[in-house]
């Protein structure tokens, strides 16, 4: 058997697999807080809340209606994604002219909110979300063993953090996102309409979380807490990072997720803390975060 | 010269003088009523509110007075809670004795939580605090010492200074009460100090702050360490009234219901957080023996935002508003 570093070849690239996928999670989520924190100033801490509704809103659909995975790809954060929009219209709007302080503790009561509801309705325990027939099985590739869906996972959450990445870097309402992150009353002075673009960007943010549920739902098992502990890790992730590059969150998110699923290989006791020990070494070293300009 | 002049107190000083009267009147009434409390409530649930509202008071010394909000002080209770636990269960110090090397262990926690964290500002402050208690759950959750899921039990409360039984209820009040008190003034000073004087120009305005010469940070650091502390004065406290220590206790849940007690009550005032924990607590108390008894976390929920939409300043904040518009 080949050894990597005194470790089963297998066993290494499993674990690089799945830190890659944790990684990709990592990289679509704190993507969404960057691009809501950009023009909202505040952070989602519904994040991990709006992350559970995607999965089971999945689970849902399949259970309830008989909606398959590929529409629900779709469907899942459009309708989580809407939600978003009605709790920014009808709640942080009225409170955006006070302290951003503010929207984090609504946020996080409203995450308290869902988690609690979706508890009492379902129970603790996660229940199960079949992986779609046409990802079954895998291939293997000889130095180990690669699971369709775990590879579409990976494929299909790079190619929307680099869709983001396009459209907020080179189209023209990536540009109006972008200026209204810089200065949103100039903005409204040449006659675009800020609090829309306010209320789109929030959806969009929730739909990418809800987007990453749906991704996660036949990996992990749909149960409400899935979201709380990993956005956690998620607000180290952007400590590293910084919440100034799009770019910068894409890389931190994977670099991390990698970082873990070697520590598993490793020093399997340090797999659950090895994240915010790099977040400590980083605030030590360089405060301002990996690719932050802000303080 | 020998004339003398008669010194007129101004007119200012005697509101002054008039205002400090009407507040140590209303202290000494409320002490009155804690005094007297124990014969007319369960002391267990009264020393259970006096517990988090020493949490709350001192996690308000940094959010109301330093305008920093830390999501990770849930770290401070559980490692206040679980020293004095290990020390009362396993080298039977006296609970006094047991409660400094708990308080002392928050403390250093705090420091190290402290240097980490005034890096950064704002928002991220409090992720940086949250992610760093996160750890700390972790390590608790693997520790040996700790009990890991099932957490310490049966410790037992000992007899204070080797000499006062505590497992008599009104002994252990009155020592709760003491210990409350304790915070509660030290407190009190901090805020009304030329420190607490420093430390609200830092709040309302940092840069400034640091072009009049202060060196921001170690007021921030400071005041964050003194907030750790005494929020693990309270995780000891509490841990030889019930005489458990669990993960509860070091779970970010904790961390935001210490958030919503000083909110409801009022960020930045000196009863609000009081209220709030009595609040807060009574809430759960009476949720827990209703049909809605799981519940709790979503009532939570919806007080938070309630909260945050229509009263922002809390209860006592509120009502502070309402005097100055009505009676002055």
């Amino acid at each position: 058997m080949t050894m990597i570093f005194g470790v089963p070849a297998a066993a290494f690239f499993g674990q690089l697999l799945l830190g890659l996928i944790n990684g990709a999670f990592y990289a679509l989520l704190s993507l969404g807080l960057a691009v809501i924190f950009g023009l909202l100033k505040i952070i989602n801490f519904a994040h991990g809340a709006q992350y559970m509704l995607g999965a089971f809103a999945a689970w849902l659909m399949l259970n309830m209606l008989g909606i398959n995975y590929w529409a629900a790809l779709f469907l899942a954060p459009l309708i989580v994604g809407i939600i978003g929009v009605l709790i920014e219209r009808f709640l942080l709007r009225r409170i955006a002219h006070v302290d951003h302080i503010y929207g984090l503790l609504l946020t996080f009561g409203l995450a308290l909110i869902i988690q609690g509801v979706f508890t009492n309705w379902f129970g603790v325990s996660g229940s199960r979300y079949p992986v779609p027939e046409a990802l079954r099985g895998g291939v293997n590739l000889g130095f180990m063993f690669l699971p369709y869906y775990r590879a579409w996972v990976v494929v299909i959450a790079l190619l929307v953090c680099f869709g983001v990445w396009f459209m907020i870097e080179k189209t023209k309402l990536g540009g109006y996102l972008r200026a209204g992150t810089e200065n949103p009353a100039l903005m409204q002075a040449f006659g675009i309409n800020v609090p829309l673009l306010v209320t789109l960007t929030y959806g969009f943010g929730v739909a990418l979380a809800a987007f990453a549920g749906v991704l996660a739902a036949p990996i992990y098992s749909v149960a409400p807490g899935m979201g709380a502990n990993l956005l956690i890790v998620v607000f180290a992730v952007v400590v590293i990072g910084g919440m100034g590059s799009i770019m910068g969150a894409i890389i931190t998110g994977l670099a991390m997720g990698i970082i873990e699923g070697l520590t598993k290989v490793y020093y399997p006791e340090a797999s659950n803390t090895v994240i915010f020990l790099v977040m400590i070494l980083v605030l030590l070293l360089r405060p301002s975060g990996l690719f932050g300009k802000e303080a | 010269m020998s004339t003398t002049q008669t010194v007129k107190p101004s007119v200012a000083l005697e509101a002054r003088q008039a205002a400090d009267r009407r507040r140590w009147m209303l202290y000494g009434v409320m002490l009155a009523v804690a005094l007297v409390a124990p014969f007319v409530a369960y002391p267990v649930f009264l020393m259970k509110i006096l517990c988090f509202a020493l949490f709350a008071c001192a996690f308000n010394l940094l959010l109301g007075y330093a305008g920093l909000l830390s999501f990770g002080h849930a770290a401070f209770l559980a490692t206040g809670g679980y020293y004095t636990g290990y020390m009362l269960s396993q080298h039977s110090l006296t609970p006094e004795l047991g409660i400094l090397v708990g308080t002392a262990a928050a403390t250093v926690l705090g420091v190290l939580f402290g240097v980490l964290s005034i890096r950064r500002q704002g928002i991220y402050f409090a992720m940086i605090t949250l992610a760093l208690a996160q750890m700390v759950f972790f390590f608790y959750l693997q520790a040996d010492f700790t009990g890991g899921e099932d957490g310490m039990h049966g410790i037992p409360r000992g007899h204070l200074f080797g000499l006062i039984d505590m497992t008599n209820n009104l002994n252990m009040y009155y020592f709760v009460l003491a210990v409350f008190l304790f915070g509660f003034l030290l407190i009190q000073r901090t805020i009304h100090s030329p420190f607490g004087q420093v430390l609200k120009a830092i709040r309302e305005n940092e840069p400034r702050a640091i072009s009049l010469g202060y060196n921001t940070d170690a007021y921030k650091l400071v005041a964050f360490v003194l907030s750790a502390a005494l929020a693990g004065l309270a995780g000891s406290t509490k841990t030889v009234v019930f005489q458990l220590a669990s993960l509860t206790d070091a779970h970010w849940h904790m961390s935001g219901e210490v958030v919503l007690m000083t909110l409801v009550g009022g960020v930045g005032t000196l009863f609000g957080p009081l209220i709030g924990a009595a609040f807060v607590i009574g809430i759960e108390h009476q949720l827990a023996q209703s049909a809605l008894g799981d519940w709790v976390n979503v009532v939570l929920g919806v007080i938070f935002v309630v909260c945050v939409l229509t009263f922002r300043a809390g209860i006592v904040g509120e009502i502070q508003k309402f005097m100055k518009k009505n009676f002055r």
